[in-house]
């Protein structure tokens, strides 16, 4: 098996990387969580065995970079002020000039907000977001659904 | 999608990577667009003329697959190699002492690239002929050429200095043979030599 020169990756996917990490991590975190994501890849790198699906195994480790940093600031959040954990937001919302929609994602719970962001923001099809969340095609296709309902947005429109 | 999931465009920065298996530069010098590449270990594995993007691709694919496919672009772990190409297209340099690996060779092509490396010094030249007889291969002159043809070195180990036997003139051109930088490339640097050799 032949693997590309790892710097054909970081051209063609630092873009997406740093996208989904911003929209797992939130812009404080997200080129911190990107740049511990590209040094897990680049590391892990010589011992991948397919080349089928480059962009969705660098997506994957964004997403587990992302949830090692949100649960590490969980920790922390709890260690200083216990009161404060239940209405600390899951994630800052990224800045953008939306309906405030991404607040909305920030809000929704975490499964559901790692599946609706992997599936939109990843580009991932429901495999690929069912094997970065380790559960099955099926239960990725039912939380972003519930997300998306959440969400209130129109689910024919995201097809 | 026309959902602000597909809008949504944060600034995002470049990862900044560490030097690695191998890292590459491409310098464009008076002989033509040079891929330089080295291990980690600082040794030379690659100079290849790269006239396109689509050859710089090749290489890299080939150094991914012989050496690791942890391959990045760095400038700083070439500076050495570059200093001394540098000097030596300017004539100050007659010998390199970046040290090599020839990974990139076959074990035919290293025994001919070894032997070229080591008797044919700055400003002089052999034949593919000579060559061969050097190896104790005297028959196999032809493949000797194939051999140089595809050194991974270029200029580092000077295969510009082996030309074809007779070393026709024609139409007051010196027929120089093949080489992987175009004739006038090799032509350049023979002529630099001879002006510069003591």
């Amino acid at each position: 098996m032949s693997l590309p020169p790892f710097q054909s990756l970081v051209d063609a996917h630092w873009r997406d990387v740093g996208r989904l990490a911003h929209a797992l991590a939130g812009p404080d975190h997200g080129d911190d969580v990107a740049q511990q994501a590209w040094t897990q890849a680049l590391a892990a790198y010589p011992r991948v065995t397919s080349t089928r699906n480059l962009r969705g195994w660098l997506l994957t480790i964004t997403h587990r970079c992302a949830m090692d940093v949100h649960r590490s600031r969980r920790r922390t959040v709890a260690h200083e002020d216990p009161g404060s954990l239940p209405a600390a937001p899951v994630v800052a919302a990224p800045v953008e000039p939306d309906d405030g929609l991404w607040a909305r994602v920030a809000a929704l719970p975490e499964r559901q907000r790692e599946a609706v962001v992997l599936k939109y923001v990843g580009d991932l099809d429901h495999r690929a977001v069912a094997a970065a969340l380790g559960t099955t095609p099926a239960m990725s296709r039912r939380l972003v659904s519930d997300a998306l309902a959440a969400l209130r947005v129109d689910v024919e429109e995201m097809r | 999608m026309s959902s602000v999931f597909a809008e949504f465009a944060p600034e995002v920065r470049r990862p900044v990577l560490p030097e690695t298996d191998i890292s590459y530069a491409v310098s464009d010098t008076s002989v033509g667009r040079l891929l330089l590449a080295v291990r980690s270990d600082g040794r030379l594995v690659t100079s290849a003329y790269v006239a396109s993007a689509d050859e710089e691709s090749a290489w890299l694919q080939r150094l991914a697959d012989v050496v690791s496919p942890r391959v990045l672009h760095h400038e700083r772990p070439l500076d050495g190699a570059r200093r001394e190409l540098d000097d030596y297209l300017a004539g100050r340099l007659e010998r390199f002492s970046v040290p090599v690996d020839l990974v990139l060779a076959s074990a035919f092509q290293r025994s001919v690239l070894s032997a070229l490396a080591a008797q044919v010094g700055y400003g002089s030249s052999t034949t593919y002929g000579a060559l061969a007889s050097a190896i104790a291969r005297p028959k196999a002159s032809r493949a000797v050429g194939t051999a140089l043809g595809a050194n991974p070195l270029c200029v580092f180990v000077p295969c510009h200095r082996v030309l074809p036997a007779g070393g026709s003139v024609e139409g007051g051109v010196r027929n120089v043979g093949g080489y992987a930088g175009g004739p006038a490339a090799k032509e350049f640097l023979l002529t630099l030599e001879a002006r510069s050799a003591p």
